[in-house]
């Protein structure tokens, strides 16, 4: 039964994870395509068009591995969380079927027009099929996020006597209070995601001297997408998020900024410090006293709760983790806001081309708004632990009944597999495309 | 209102397999009728703008059962969970094989591709054949061994095979004779469906060939119809049941051996998208009629101590259902309307509309 459960885990997580690397850039890149492509139309300027082009490209390997890695996360619902999806398919079924009907449908029927189109549909309708592509990507993180925003803070519901969660309330489900500021706060950070790749591609030009005048068009654009949505990232969405986190998850707010003691007269932020979870302290701590306090409450002095307020049993299972994910997150947003910042100023005095360091910076910059998402979502679901409804249903008891332990550790070895050619796979063939360069497109 | 998503829940399934079955059938034509290079691209061509919105009707239907049954998609998905998930990986093939191929020009690469393209077009036609077996099968509901179930009443799970392959063992296995024999049909009867969509939308060489082959594999599909329908009663005991009662349903088999015998003429058809009209009927009907028959069962049970499960004991909370009535009637009209739009560009043949050229 525990092997179980861990496999089942594991598989989730994996597979959730390797999912969400490509559907962070399909949305925020499909904004900045729309761009371009907007651009085009507004200045009739053939580099915006073969900009466009370019990022067709790696959009749609992009997209096409998002798909495929997508439908397992549908599966997995019922093929590992059987029991989860028993009690609670009347609500979370809602909502992930208004995905698959709205936005999943809306985006595979105009991605083959928006990519094979243009030459069929004029400019102008090519426009707007990249907008509805865009459109339903969006549209699609909504629903999903409108999920996972249930789980965290159910609304509009009621349980019967069978254990099963029944809607009582449809529209709760998208005035939750969890939903928005968790919506904004993702889709600013796939703009992120999205900017860093462009910015980053640009630079890489540049310092190569090849295909220069498509790398500083990228890089401009994305420093300024990314300095904005970097800044959104953190305020005012970061914050939101972090007060809902707060308000409804106590414990996990705790256990996030590695608070063990309640302090009388406002609590300090962490900077650095190892969570030692046997002594219920900090190692070598750095912090600095009242701000936390500040940030939640606006009031150097408000009471935070430390972590050993609550019952064990009530802890997020895995501390440290969370603690890191969160630290993580927070501090590569940080940077990110610094490096964009450099960047803009840079680029308003003209120098943003010649200034090497924030080229090769930005060239390297590549992974890590992946690693900030994934150590974001690291930062929810760890936080949620040990329930999957928040407050209402175990993680222990949302696993399949029947799937053996042997069998779900087939699966995963399996996905485990699978998802390692297919992420080469990818590495390749967008290296392939980028390495060729948008100057070959145009002919 | 359980009535109205299940009829929601077949139609979308119905449509499922009517439109990725002509991707799977393409890529079983691909893998074995298809020797040169223009008519390999003919027929990728022929299904390259269309089959990820077609999958999509798989991912919408898995949301509608998740959300207008949610028991069953628990107690199914997770009975039927190696298949299921073999079944992601093969799509995952499939796609990956249909999208990388033409990323680089490579003799290798490009076989390598057309190879797992082409076999995992075969493998899930087969698997959904066995599927369709498998829920008119039945199972072993609540695992129960000497009248004693090991689990809760609807759950229940099921290895690939037991070693004596028998549909009628206790502890059943995905793949036994019976089931077997529907992954057959399975594949069959959508290689012909396949290759009428070819023959529909390209102008290949390979078309009047297609021609013979739908003509001959369409006697070896009528003789495993046959066969499967004798024996039937093995299995399941009143096949009929439904249809003496309630004389309207035999439309359904009298839509499929339209279907079927339409196709013996293929040879004289005029219009080329004659024949997919013919093998769509025979694929609907097909479909209806086997669930024609078990209905209101979506799962029997092969014990008598745990009930089958129906649509009545299987369906979500009212409330639930019916506010699921007013976004799913806005959204399937947007999808008709996205539907229209598609084939309204990609209208006639890919080669003429230079579908496919860079
Ligand atoms: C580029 C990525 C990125 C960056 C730089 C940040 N975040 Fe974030 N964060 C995410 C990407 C992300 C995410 C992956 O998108 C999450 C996971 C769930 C969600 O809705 O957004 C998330 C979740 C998340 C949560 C957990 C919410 C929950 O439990 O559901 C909190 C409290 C914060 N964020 C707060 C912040 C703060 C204060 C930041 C300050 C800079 C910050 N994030 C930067
Ligand atoms: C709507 C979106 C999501 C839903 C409904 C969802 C749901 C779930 C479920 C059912 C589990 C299994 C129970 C558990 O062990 O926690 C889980 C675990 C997990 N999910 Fe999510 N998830 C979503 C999005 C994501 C995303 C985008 C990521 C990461 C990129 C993610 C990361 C994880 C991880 C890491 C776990 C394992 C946590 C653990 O084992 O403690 N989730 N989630
Ligand atoms: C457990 C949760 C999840 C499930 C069940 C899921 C399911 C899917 C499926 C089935 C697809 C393929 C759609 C197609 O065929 O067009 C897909 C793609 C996509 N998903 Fe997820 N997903 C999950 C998590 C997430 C999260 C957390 C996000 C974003 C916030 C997200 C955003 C997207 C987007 C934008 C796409 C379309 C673009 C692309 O394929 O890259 N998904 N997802």
């Amino acid at each position: 039964m525990e092997d179980m459960l861990f496999y089942d885990r594991m598989q989730f997580a994996f597979t959730i994870t390797f999912h969400y690397l490509f559907p962070q850039l399909t949305m925020g890149l499909s904004l900045m395509i729309v761009y371009f492509k907007w651009k085009f139309l507004r200045t009739n300027t053939e580099t915006y068009n073969n900009a466009a082009k370019f990022w067709m490209k790696i959009f749609a390997l992009n997209f096409a591995m998002g798909v495929v890695t997508g439908i397992p996360m549908e599966f997995q619902f019922g093929t590992n969380w059987a029991k989860f999806s028993e009690l609670t398919g009347g609500i979370i079924g809602q909502t992930l079927a208004m995905e698959g009907m709205f936005s999943f449908f809306l985006e595979s029927s105009f991605l083959g027009l928006f990519i094979f189109g243009e030459k069929l549909l004029g400019h102008k309708l090519h426009f707007v099929t990249g907008f509805l592509v865009f459109l339903g990507s969006w549209a699609s993180g909504f629903l999903i996020i409108a999920t996972h925003s249930w789980m965290q803070h159910p609304v509009g519901f009621e349980i019967l006597e069978n254990g099963k969660f029944v809607l009582t309330n449809f529209g709760a489900l998208f005035t939750n209070e969890w939903l928005w500021p968790s919506y904004l706060h993702n889709q600013a950070a796939s703009l992120v995601t999205a900017s860093f790749v462009v910015a980053s591609i640009g630079a890489f030009y540049i310092l190569n001297n090849k295909h220069s005048e498509f790398g500083k068009l990228f890089v401009k654009t994305g420093v300024i997408f990314g300095f904005f949505a970097s800044v959104i990232v953190a305020a005012p969405t970061g914050d939101m998020v972090a007060k809902n986190v707060v308000k409804h998850q106590p414990v996990t707010f705790a256990a996030m900024e590695g608070i063990f003691e309640t302090e009388d007269g406002g609590s300090e932020i962490v900077l650095i410090g190892q969570p030692d979870m046997k002594e219920k302290k900090l190692d070598n701590k750095i912090a600095v006293p009242n701000i936390l306090s500040f940030l939640t409450y606006q009031k150097w002095d408000a009471e935070i709760k430390g972590l050993n307020e609550f019952d064990e049993d009530v802890h997020p299972t895995n501390v440290p983790g969370l603690y890191y994910a969160y630290h993580i997150m927070v501090g590569l947003g940080t940077i990110f806001i610094g490096l964009m910042f450099a960047a803009v100023v840079q680029l308003f005095r003209k120098k943003l081309y010649k200034t090497k360091w924030i080229l090769w910076s930005l060239m390297f910059m590549l992974p890590f708004p992946y690693i900030a998402n994934t150590t974001g979502w690291y930062t929810a679901e760890l936080g949620r632990q040990p329930w999957l409804v928040y407050n209402l249903l175990r993680t222990s008891a949302g696993a399949s009944p029947t799937v053996s332990a042997g069998n779900t550790l087939f699966t995963l070895l399996g996905f485990i597999g699978l998802y390692l050619l297919l992420g080469l796979l990818f590495l390749m063939l967008a290296g392939k495309i980028i390495n060729k360069g948008p100057e070959t497109i145009t002919h | 209102m359980e009535l109205f998503w299940y009829i929601v829940l077949m139609t979308m399934l119905t449509i499922y397999i009517i439109l990725d079955g002509y991707d799977f059938g393409a890529g079983i034509v691909h893998l074995f009728f298809a020797k040169t290079e223009k008519d390999k691209k003919a027929i990728t061509n022929a299904i390259g703008p269309f089959w990820d919105a077609n999958e999509v009707w798989l991912i919408a239907a898995g949301g509608i059962l998740f959300f207008a049954f949610p028991t069953l998609y628990a107690s199914s998905f997770s009975g039927f969970y190696l298949p299921l998930i073999m079944i992601l990986w093969l799509l995952i093939f499939r796609a990956i094989g249909l999208e990388l191929r033409g990323q680089i020009h490579n003799k290798i690469w490009e076989t390598i591709w057309d190879k797992a393209f082409g076999i995992a077009s075969f493998l899930l036609a087969l698997f959904f054949g066995i599927a369709l077996g498998n829920i008119v099968r039945g199972v072993n509901l609540g695992m129960v061994t000497n009248g004693v179930s090991a689990h809760e009443a609807h759950y229940f799970f099921l290895p690939l095979w037991n070693p004596t392959f028998s549909p009628t063992a206790e502890h059943l296995g995905i793949i036994d004779w019976f089931t077997i024999l529907l992954g057959i049909i399975g594949v069959v009867a959508l290689t012909i469906h396949g290759a009428n969509w070819i023959i529909f939308k390209t102008n290949s060489d390979l078309n009047t060939k297609l021609k013979t082959v739908i003509f001959k594999l369409n006697f070896a599909l009528l003789v495993l119809v046959i066969i499967s329908l004798l024996v039937w009663h093995v299995i399941e005991p009143k096949p009929f049941h439904n249809f003496i009662t309630n004389p309207w349903l035999w439309i359904f088999p009298l839509i499929t051996f339209t279907g079927l015998f339409g196709l013996f003429k293929i040879k004289t058809f005029t219009k080329d998208g004659t024949g997919f009209i013919f093998s769509s009927l025979f694929l609907f009907g097909g479909i209806a009629s086997t669930v024609a028959s078990i209905f209101p069962k979506l799962l029997p049970s092969t014990n008598s101590t745990n009930p089958d499960l129906t649509i009545y004991n299987m369906a979500g909370e009212p409330y639930g259902l019916s506010v699921g009535l007013y976004w799913f009637v806005i959204a399937f009209i947007l999808v008709v309307i996205y539907f229209i739009i598609q084939y309204k560009v990609f209208k006639g043949k890919m080669d003429d509309i230079g579908y496919g050229e860079h």
